[in-house]
C-alpha cells in the first residue's frame, strides 16, 4: 500500500447553521488522480478548498503530505507550499506579466534567485505551450491561455499535490480542450491531482477514482468505468442522467 | 422558401463609413445637432467670451505694469496692479526668512525638486536610491538647513518661515505622511482583529467628523493645555501633524474603496501560492487597489494642497496668509491690490493642482495593463 498524500478524517464544516461538509472521509494516495463531481452546492469546492486551508474545517482531521492542518500558521504555510491550486476564474494577478505571475511566489516565498525562478517559469510555460506569451499581461490573453498560465504558476512552486476547482467551467467551449490537454499531460507525469470537474471524458481518461458528492457528503466513489457504467446510488444515477443526456 | 443555405462567396470587407461628410457637417454635429442645443452652444459661447474678455481687459489691457508705489493702481479704471506682485514676489516665496539665508531655502527647493522629478518621471533610473534620498535623507537635510543652529548656520525659527516654502512643506509632508498612514488605517479598518479594527475605525470617523480648522485649533491651542508646563512643541510642527493625521483619515477611506474593488479570488490565489498577509498586501492587493483609486488619491492630494491655506488661521504665514498680509502694506494698499493678489494666488494654486491632476492621468494611462474583469 502506497503512502497517503491527503487524508480527510471525519471532516465536518458549517457555514453558520448550514452543514456544508458532513463526515467526509477520504484517503488520496500519492500519484492518485481523483475527479470529484456532484450537483452545485454539494460541497465539492468547499472540500478541496479545505485541503489548502482557503476554508477552515471545524471538526475532524485533514493531513496533507503528513502535515496536519491545524490553527498552527507554520503548518498552513508548509501545506500551501506542497499544494498548488487552479481556480475556476483563473485569478491571475492582472498587474503582473505572465512571467511575473509565475515567479512571484518562487521569489518571495521560496527565496529563489530571480534568474532561476524565471528559468523554471519558462520551463513550465513551455510545458503549458505558451512560452511566447511570457511578457504579456493576463488581460491580453484568452481564457484558455489564462488558465494554462494559472496552471504554470501553480507548478512553479513545485507542488506535490494539485487541486483543480472547476478549471474549465468559465471557459468558452473551444478553449476547454487546450486546458484539459495540459491536465492530462500533468496526470501522465504522475502528479497527485484532485479535480472538481464535470468533464466526464477527462475523468474516464485519467482518473483513478471518481467521487460523487451530494448535500455535503461523499455519496459514491468508484473507478471511472464502473462509476459511469454501473452507478449504485439512485442520486448518482439521476445526476449522471442529467449531465450525460 | 428554402431552409438550406451555403455561402459560396465571402461578403466583402468594407472600410468603416466616414462618421459624417466633411468639416462643416462635423461642426454642426458637435455644436448644433438640434436648433435648441445650437442655441445653448451660442449662449455658453457668449458667456465664456464675455468672461474671458473681461478678465483680459482687467489683467492685460487696463493693468498697471510698472509703478514705484500704489498711486497708479489707485487711479480710476485701473486694472490689475502687477507691480505689487513684483514687489512682493520674493516675500511670497520665502516669507520672513532672512534675506541673506535664503540660499538655504533655495537649496531645499532644488534638492526636493530634483529628487521629486527623478521619482515622478518613469524613465529616470535609480528609483530606489532616489526614493531613499527623498523620503529619508531629504527631510533631515531640509530640517537641518532650514532651522539652522548647527554646523555654523544661523538659527532661523519656524515663525520666520513663510510663503510658498511653508505651503510646500505642509503640503508635501501631508501628502507623504498621509498615504502610508492611510493605507495602514484602511488595512486596520478591514482587519479581523477587533481591537485594531475599532481603533482604526474610531480614529477615521472622529477625524473625518471635524473640520480641519478645528483640528488645527486643537493642535495649536488646546494641545499645550494638556502638556506639562514648559513643553510647547513648535507651532509649525503641530500644524504638520494635524494636517498629516487629518488627511490620513481621508486617505484611509479612499484606499478602503480600492481594497473593496479587489476580488476575493486575488486574495485566494495569493494565499494558495503561499504568500503571507503582508506580502500579499504589498505585492498583489495594494498595487491593484491603489491603481483603482488613483483619481481619489490625487483628489485628496489636491484638496490637501489647498487646505494648507487653513494653517493661516493659527498664525502661520503660508502663501495664502503672506499674500493677504501684503494687502495692508501702506505702500501698496489700493483698490486693485486685493484683486490682483487673490488672482495671482489662485493662479499659483491652480498651477500646482492642475499639474497633479495631469500627472495622475499620465500615470493612470501608464499603469493600464488592459485587464478587464
Amino acid at each position: 500500500m502506497s503512502e497517503s498524500a491527503v487524508v480527510l478524517n471525519s471532516v465536518n464544516k458549517w457555514y453558520g447553521q448550514f452543514h456544508v461538509l458532513r463526515d467526509i472521509n477520504l484517503d488520496v494516495k500519492k500519484g492518485e488522480r481523483i475527479v470529484i463531481c456532484g450537483p452545485s452546492g454539494s460541497g465539492k469546492s468547499t472540500m478541496i478548498r479545505c485541503i489548502n486551508r482557503l476554508e477552515e474545517h471545524q471538526q475532524g482531521d485533514i493531513i496533507v503530505d503528513g502535515i496536519p492542518l491545524t490553527t498552527n500558521l507554520k503548518n498552513i504555510d508548509d501545506v500551501r507550499r506542497e499544494v498548488g491550486m487552479v481556480f475556476q476564474h483563473f485569478n491571475l494577478f492582472p498587474h503582473l506579466t505572465v512571467l511575473e505571475n509565475c515567479t512571484l511566489a518562487p521569489i518571495w516565498v521560496r527565496k529563489e534567485p530571480k534568474a532561476q525562478a524565471e528559468e523554471t517559469a519558462m520551463k513550465f510555460l513551455k510545458r503549458v505551450k505558451i512560452p511566447e506569451q511570457a511578457s504579456k499581461y493576463p488581460g491580453q490573453l484568452s481564457g484558455g491561455q489564462q488558465q494554462r498560465v494559472a496552471i504554470a504558476r501553480a507548478l512553479c512552486m513545485n507542488p506535490k499535490i494539485m487541486l483543480f476547482d472547476e478549471p474549465t467551467s468559465a471557459l468558452d467551449p473551444e478553449m476547454i480542450k487546450e486546458v484539459l490537454d495540459v491536465m492530462v499531460d500533468l496526470a501522465q507525469g504522475g502528479m497527485t491531482m484532485l479535480c472538481v470537474t464535470h468533464e466526464m471524458a477527462f475523468a474516464r481518461q485519467v482518473a483513478n477514482r471518481v467521487i460523487f458528492m451530494d448535500q455535503g457528503q461523499i455519496v459514491e466513489q468508484n473507478e471511472p468505468n464502473e462509476f459511469f457504467l454501473n452507478p449504485q446510488s439512485p442520486r448518482t444515477k439521476l445526476f449522471l442522467e442529467q449531465i450525460l443526456h | 422558401m428554402t431552409l438550406s443555405y451555403v455561402r459560396t462567396q465571402d461578403a466583402p470587407k468594407l472600410p468603416a463609413p466616414a462618421s459624417s461628410a466633411g468639416f462643416l457637417a462635423k461642426l454642426k454635429d458637435r455644436f448644433a445637432p438640434t436648433p435648441l442645443s445650437g442655441l445653448g452652444t451660442l449662449v455658453i459661447a457668449l458667456l465664456l467670451g464675455w468672461a474671458i474678455w473681461s478678465i483680459f481687459q482687467w489683467a492685460i489691457v487696463h493693468a498697471v505694469w510698472s509703478a514705484a508705489d500704489r498711486e497708479p493702481c489707485n487711479a480710476v479704471g485701473a486694472g490689475a496692479c502687477w507691480p505689487f506682485v513684483q514687489a512682493k514676489a520674493l516675500q511670497w516665496v520665502y516669507g520672513f526668512y532672512p534675506i541673506e539665508e535664503r540660499w538655504r531655502a533655495n537649496t531645499v527647493f532644488l534638492l526636493g525638486g530634483l529628487s521629486m522629478a527623478g521619482l515622478l518621471i518613469p524613465r529616470v533610473p535609480f528609483k530606489g536610491w532616489n526614493a531613499l534620498f527623498f523620503f529619508i535623507a531629504f527631510p533631515i537635510i531640509s530640517y537641518v538647513l532650514l532651522t539652522g543652529g548647527r554646523f555654523g548656520l544661523e538659527a532661523v525659527g519656524t515663525e520666520q518661515w513663510g510663503g510658498l516654502l511653508v505651503t510646500l512643506i505642509v503640503a508635501i509632508t501631508g501628502i507623504v505622511a498621509s498615504l502610508p498612514l492611510g493605507i495602514l488605517l484602511a488595512l486596520g479598518r478591514r482587519s479581523e482583529m477587533p481591537v485594531v479594527r475599532t481603533l482604526c475605525t474610531g480614529f477615521i470617523e472622529i477625524v473625518r467628523g471635524v473640520p480641519l480648522i478645528t483640528v488645527l485649533f486643537m493642535a495649536s491651542v488646546m494641545f499645550p493645555l494638556f502638556m506639562p508646563p514648559g513643553i510647547n512643541p513648535d507651532k509649525l510642527l503641530k500644524a504638520l501633524i494635524g494636517v498629516g493625521l487629518f488627511s490620513a483619515a481621508y486617505m484611509a477611506e479612499v484606499v478602503r474603496g480600492g481594497l473593496q474593488a479587489i476580488p476575493k479570488g486575488q486574495y485566494e490565489a495569493s494565499m494558495a501560492v503561499g504568500l503571507s498577509y503582508w506580502r500579499m498586501m504589498l505585492l498583489v492587493v495594494m498595487p491593484q487597489a491603489l491603481k483603482v483609486v488613483i483619481p481619489g488619491i490625487v483628489n485628496s492630494f489636491i484638496s490637501l494642497f489647498k487646505d494648507t491655506s487653513l494653517v493661516s488661521i493659527i498664525g502661520i504665514f503660508d502663501l495664502f496668509n503672506i499674500v493677504q498680509s501684503g494687502f495692508n502694506d501702506a505702500k501698496w494698499a489700493s483698490a486693485q491690490t486685493g484683486n490682483t493678489g487673490y488672482f495671482a494666488l489662485a493662479l499659483i494654486y491652480w498651477v500646482f493642482c492642475f499639474s497633479m491632476s495631469r500627472y495622475s492621468q499620465f500615470i493612470e494611462r501608464k499603469l493600464n495593463t488592459g485587464y478587464t474583469r
